[in-house]
């Protein structure tokens, strides 16, 4: 049997609060993405997304069920094992597009590759550089996050949450700070470029258009999450949608 | 391996790209290193170049650690009797074994100088008193062993004694000649500078070539005849040389004498006479690197703050716990180390600068040059402040909870 990349049996994270009773923030999720899934999880605020998204970065760890990856539970891996996990396996998105100030756009993408220890490093810039003009940044390598507008911004995010070609990209309101036209060109640049590295994408949004784009979608709502408009067909996709696989937890 | 090269590598240019990018804010900070490394270095060179100077100066004066000086005097206040007291300390030197000892005498002698007879004072002494008293010959050279037997006698003499003879090429064997009633003719073999407070023309001659032609010689009777004696030994054994030699010569001399033996270096007295002036040097040192290290780690805590977003957009994208550590670590290390050299180099030219030197070297002849372990220990002191100062933000930095920090 092929083994997901990504599978989340169970997970559930509380918070325990000094004076009350700990609060349940995500229960009983069960969730598996493989490698070239779309998948868009819609939610009101408060909600539990970027709880959500904050697990499966690796940013987290679950106070109950397990998250695997590659078939093997990732309760046990050390703090250091997460982090280089996550940094050749998980390229980030965020609404704010969170570039660093001051530096160039190259310098921003060449970023992630610090953080590998093979060739990768040391051809870094030459990485980057590729990576930019792919997503039609190549005349913008030494410009400052200040002055490039914010699809600019968004895209050079985008060339620097792939440059390490990772598996999962967490798209964290991708298009929040983007008109509607600008937020369409992102969502489709971003499509384009995971489908050229099968990478699966996994996109939190409240916009439902963005959410549309997706062929796997789900609703998170007081910490459960729930597939969503299973049988319809989702454009641009060929991967099927797995309804067989994303199950309610039963635990209330 | 290469993981450890990348990280390495990887850090230095984080790093670097932080201190580029906030270059007027790191200035800032750096200015404070800056200035307190110069202080620290500064205080320490001056302490070192100070204390040198004297212990030098009084080397030169009283002789090296340990010096034991051995003088007799009578009752009735006639001069003990010379034959005795040389005889008893030859015979000491080699009981003990002391290779470096000297008599020394005052005499002065009249000089013919172009423009007439002056008296000029010699200090008469053996050949070991050059080492032993730090003598710096700047032209020809020390007494020789032979020189004791030259029929004119060698002499060394001050550079203003030279200067009034104007100044001859040492190499030409110049000449002077000694007044008195068979005036005698002498060759200056050295010449030594003048000492801070000497004004006078004087001279060193060798006791053995005085006492063969003293009688042809003009003295000045106020002068003593009769020498002291010095001897250079091991501080470890002073003590107990002290109590010999004073029980040896209360022997030789017999009864209506007394014979006195001390010690008069500078470190006659136990413990090192400047440990006190190192303490406060050290405590001042050390409280202005104390201060310069504060502001550093106010200054970084306060940016640590500022950049928890971007460590945290960092850490998303892979950097370990350990890597933001160390990258934080060395920015605050490779800045003051670029500060501390700024720092040593202030205080080098600060230091060695003629008014500082004047001002502090004050009535030496040869001012030590700036001490290699001052620029070291400064240099020492900036990385340890960094790494210190680096410690806290580095602390604060490693707990950053990661989406709370890009959400910022």
């Amino acid at each position: 049997m092929n083994m997901p990349f990504l599978e989340l049996r169970g997970v559930g994270r509380t918070v325990s609060r000094v004076d009350d009773r700990p609060l349940v923030i995500l229960d009983g999720v069960d969730l598996v993405v493989d490698v070239g899934d779309r998948l868009s999880i819609v939610g009101r605020s408060g909600s539990g997304k970027s709880t959500l998204l904050n697990l499966l970065g690796l940013l987290d760890s679950p106070t109950q069920g397990d998250i695997l990856l590659d078939g093997v539970s990732t309760a046990g891996f050390s703090a250091r094992r997460r982090d280089v996990t996550r940094g050749r396996d998980v390229g980030f998105i965020f609404q704010q597009f969170n570039l660093l100030q001051g530096r160039t756009a190259l310098e921003n993408v060449m970023t992630p590759l610090l953080y590998d220890t093979g060739a990768a490093f040391w051809r870094r810039r030459a990485i980057a550089t590729e990576m930019l003009e792919r997503v039609g940044l190549g005349h913008r390598l030494a410009s400052t996050p200040d002055r490039l507008s914010g699809g600019e911004q968004q895209r050079v995010a985008i060339a620097r949450a792939l440059v390490r070609r990772p598996r999962l990209i967490l798209a964290d309101e991708p298009t929040g700070a983007l008109d509607i036209e600008t937020g369409e060109v992102v969502m489709a640049l971003l499509d384009e470029i995971a489908t050229a590295s099968s990478a699966a994408l996994v996109t939190i949004t409240h916009d439902p258009a963005i959410a549309a784009l997706a062929s796997r979608r789900f609703r998170l709502e007081r910490g459960a999450l729930a597939a969503e408009d299973v049988g319809a067909a989702a454009p641009g996709s060929s991967t099927s949608a797995l309804p067989s696989s994303v199950e309610r937890g039963g635990a209330a | 391996m290469t993981g450890v090269l990348t990280a390495f590598v990887g850090s230095v240019i984080e790093a670097w790209a932080e201190l580029r990018i906030h270059r007027t804010r790191v200035l800032l900070s750096l200015i404070g290193v800056a200035v307190a490394v110069a202080a620290l270095t500064s205080v320490v060179a001056l302490g070192n170049i100070a204390q040198q100077a004297t212990i030098e100066t009084s080397e030169r004066s009283s002789g090296r650690p340990a010096t034991l000086y051995v003088s007799a005097f009578t009752a009735d206040g006639s001069a003990p009797d010379a034959a005795v007291m040389d005889a008893t300390w030859n015979e000491a030197l080699e009981r003990y074994g002391v290779s470096y000892a000297s008599r020394v005498g005052q005499q002065q002698l009249s000089i013919q100088f172009v423009d007439g007879v002056s008296p000029v004072n010699a200090t008469l002494v053996d050949p070991p008193y050059g080492t032993m008293h730090r003598v710096e010959v700047a032209e020809g050279a020390w007494f020789s062993d032979s020189d004791a037997n030259r029929l004119a006698p060698a002499l060394i003499v001050n550079d203003i004694f030279y200067a009034r003879l104007g100044s001859p090429d040492i190499r030409s064997h110049p000449t002077v000649e000694l007044a008195g009633a068979k005036p005698v003719t002498a060759v200056i073999v050295g010449v030594t500078k003048a000492l801070p407070y000497e004004e006078q023309p004087s001279m060193l001659m060798l006791n053995d070539a005085y006492t063969r032609l003293a009688d042809r010689l003009v003295q000045d009777a106020a002068y003593p005849s009769y020498p002291q004696y010095e001897m250079w030994v091991p501080p470890g054994i002073s003590t107990e040389l002290t109590a010999r030699l004073q029980s040896d010569f209360s022997a030789s001399l017999g009864e209506g004498a007394t014979a006195q033996v001390n010690r008069q270096d500078y470190a006659a007295y136990g413990d090192d006479p400047f440990q006190t002036v190192t303490l406060v040097i050290s405590a001042i040192a050390v409280l202005v690197l104390l201060l310069g290290a504060l502001g550093l780690v106010n200054i970084s805590l306060v940016t640590v703050r500022q950049r928890i977003q971007e460590i945290g957009i960092r850490r998303s994208f892979g950097a370990t716990a350990s890597r933001v550590f160390f990258a934080v670590m060395m920015e605050s290390v490779v800045a003051t180390v670029a500060a501390g050299v700024v720092g040593v180099m202030v205080s080098i030219a600060a230091v060695t600068s003629p008014w500082v030197e004047e001002l502090i070297a004050q009535g030496v002849s040869d001012v030590p040059p700036f001490p290699v372990e001052a620029a070291l220990l400064g240099l020492a002191a900036a990385t340890v402040v960094g790494a210190i100062a680096g410690l806290l933000p580095a602390l604060v930095a490693v707990r950053v909870r990661v989406i709370d920090a890009i959400r910022y």
